[in-house]
């Protein structure tokens, strides 16, 4: 077993600049999506990473595949520092490498028929080993659309035909086409219903399996992530403030935002969820482009003292989860 | 007799494809300072229900049937054919409307403040004055700090959580007796949402409002909801206090909606059991049960699979209060 991890991100940075809107547009600040991460991804894990919006966590999974040009900071892909790299060096390793959406009505082009839009990854990379002509393009496509549950005689309809669920299954078997090792999975189930989203979250379960592939899950619902993570990374103002195996992050939660995030989760349960403890977090998320020196979480935190103000706290080891936090609990 | 009184309402909108039967017969109940949750997925008729009862459906476009009436401090209203100048008179000020998205109920080149005042104003003869100080005592009471000057903000100044804040403030400016909160925290994240719920329920409890809480999130209906009508393809399938819902859920389509929810107590990597298949087109409804296509326990019910096919199940009481909308026998869940 190859022990080099699938992905692997070194202090990566991207910044927006926020410009003026006179004609000699000028730059007057930095807006810090991503401020700083760094974590690894082994083969056929898959990590979680949460955190509400705003908080960078989609731009981190874009700025990974290089949808983004990092700041700075090191990418590695397979052991290869990709950070550098051109899009034309990028093309080959974007057939290993996909995302998933959040938005099946907008990532799909109402213009093209399901199997130009599937098909389209073969013709874009010229691969021939799974289908040399058209028509052996229209199987290939035909078994990905079975293989994610549409109807392969479906393959001449257009988006709009399609339900919320269904068009998320587009979605996946566009991203499987090129039998890739890696997908940012970017908010796949938020947009569905929730019995959709369950046979959705299936769904990328046994593929994961069946074709071998590790998985950057991002999204904002906590329940979901920790259905279907191994480990899991909670972002607040551009960093990782805490990431720790599923079941330990769960159940003893070290950084106080990953505690008040979890205690903010409503129980589908009435009894329980009335005897749910619940820290109700005042205020708003600080802006990103003036994030709050030291600890980013001090405007909120109710354990903040002097130190949390001056000195920002690195991510270190505790009982197995590594946290970023002066006074962890 | 009950504060509000829906009864065989039914909403059908005319389109070049056929007649789409949004909301089919639905009759429900909300007592003064009950909630009452509507949980349903997209396209169930959660949604066209209230707007049906707020007047906010085009005539032109769709044709309302059935009858609701709300015996309020306006006397008994019917509000299915009330007239578009009465409900005017009442909307706004007995029944007010919180909706999903704050961004795009605001109006972005009006200020917070002229838009709360403007509420006040249009039910009150008095004096600006006096709407300006109750606009400042409502953004108060939903917790925005130093009211009186962010009356002078425009909606972008402010953040999602905030905006729903303001957005509740304005529905409550008149002290409204009954508040429709469509999906009101769907679009706000999970802490913002605690901080939601925890303030319509004190605001509930301190109003006396009675409250219909539309949402999608069974979780937040655990949390919020007195009573709860589960909808599936425009007819109410099952209604029963919160408690008693959960614990022991008699349709198969509720059974299957609560099991088919990652939950954080339960712990991580289980298979979730997925309803399979999709809701049913609104235009082509089936002759029986319109969840029998995606239910796995039509084999047992008495007649098998082909009477959930042809004939739809009425809404009966199994329990006191618990309503369900199922051919099989209440135990045999």
């Amino acid at each position: 077993m190859n022990d080099t991890p699938i992905a692997e991100v070194k202090n990566l940075q991207k910044f927006f600049p926020i410009t003026s809107n006179s004609i000699f547009a000028r730059v007057k600040g930095e807006n810090k999506a991503v401020n700083g991460i760094s974590f690894a991804i082994k083969r056929g894990e898959t990590l979680g990473l949460v955190g509400e919006s705003g908080c960078g966590k989609s731009t981190a999974g874009r700025t990974i595949l290089k949808l983004y040009e990092p700041t700075s900071g090191e990418i590695y892909f397979n052991g290869e520092n990709i950070s550098g790299y051109s899009s034309r060096k990028m093309k080959p390793l974007r057939t290993k490498m996909q995302i998933i959406f959040q938005d099946p009505y907008s990532s799909l082009n109402p213009r093209h028929s399901v199997g130009e839009i599937i098909g389209a990854a073969f013709t874009i990379h010229g691969i021939d080993s799974v289908a040399s002509s058209k028509r052996d393009i229209k199987s290939a496509v035909q078994e990905l659309m079975e293989r994610v549950g549409l109807n392969p005689e479906h393959y001449n309809r257009y988006p709009h035909e399609f339900s919320g669920g269904q068009r998320q299954r587009i979605g996946i078997a566009r991203a499987l086409a090129l039998r890739p090792e890696f997908i940012v999975c970017d908010e796949p189930v938020s947009a569905l219903d929730v019995s959709i989203q369950a046979q959705v979250i299936n769904l990328l379960d046994d593929l994961k399996d069946d074709f071998g592939l590790s998985y950057l899950f991002i999204a904002h619902d906590l329940s979901v992530v920790q259905h279907i993570s191994d480990r899991v990374a909670v972002m607040y103002l551009g960093k990782i403030v805490e990431i720790a195996p599923t079941e330990e992050i769960y159940q003893r939660p070290h950084h106080p935002y990953t505690k008040a995030l979890l205690s903010a989760i409503p129980i589908p349960d009435p009894v329980l969820e009335s005897a749910r403890e619940q820290i109700v977090l005042s205020g708003d998320l600080p802006s990103p482009s003036n994030p709050p020196t030291g600890c980013v979480f001090n405007t909120r935190c109710w354990k903040a003292q002097a130190r949390c103000f001056t000195e920002e706290p690195a991510l270190h080891l505790l009982d197995g989860s590594e946290v970023a936090c002066h006074y962890p609990e | 007799m009950s504060f509000l009184e829906v009864s065989d309402l039914r909403v059908e909108f005319p389109t070049s494809d056929g007649l789409v039967k949004a909301v089919d017969g639905v009759t429900f109940t909300v007592e003064r300072g009950e909630t009452l949750a509507i949980v349903g997925e997209s396209g169930s008729g959660k949604t066209v229900t209230n707007l049906a009862l707020m007047g906010l459906l085009s005539k032109r476009g769709s044709r309302i049937s059935g009858s609701a009436i709300m015996k309020g401090d306006a006397g008994n209203l019917e509000l299915i054919d009330l007239a578009d100048e009465q409900m005017r008179k009442i909307r706004g000020k007995n029944i007010a409307m919180i909706f999903q998205d704050p961004m795009s109920s605001l109006h972005p080149y009006y200020t917070i403040g002229d838009q709360i005042i403007e509420a006040h104003q249009v039910h009150n003869e008095v004096d600006i004055e006096v709407s300006t100080a109750r606009a400042i005592e409502l953004l108060e009471m939903v917790g925005i700090p130093d009211a009186a000057n962010r009356l002078k903000a425009f909606p972008h100044q402010f953040s999602g959580g905030m905006r729903q804040r303001v957005m509740i403030a304005m529905a409550l400016v008149n002290s409204p007796e009954l508040l429709i909160a469509d999906e009101p925290t769907t679009a706000l994240d999970v802490t913002v949402q605690a901080q939601i719920l925890k303030l319509l329920r004190e605001l509930q409890s301190e109003l006396k409002m009675a409250i219909i809480l539309i949402t999608h999130d069974l979780g937040v209906v655990a949390g919020a909801a007195d009573r709860v009508n589960v909808m599936y393809a425009g007819k109410i399938v099952e209604s029963a206090p919160v408690g008693e819902l959960y614990a022991n859920p008699l349709m198969p389509y509720t059974h299957g909606l609560l099991a088919s929810i990652p939950r954080m107590d339960r712990g991580h990597g289980k298979r979730l059991s997925a309803i399979a298949g999709q809701p049913p087109s609104l235009i082509a409804l089936p002759a029986g049960c319109a969840f029998a296509p995606r239910c796995n326990f039509t084999e047992r019910v008495g007649g098998g699979p082909d009477r959930c096919k042809s004939t739809m199940p009425a809404l009966t009481e199994h329990t006191p209060g618990h309503f369900a909308r199922c051919h099989l026998e209440g135990a045999a869940l």
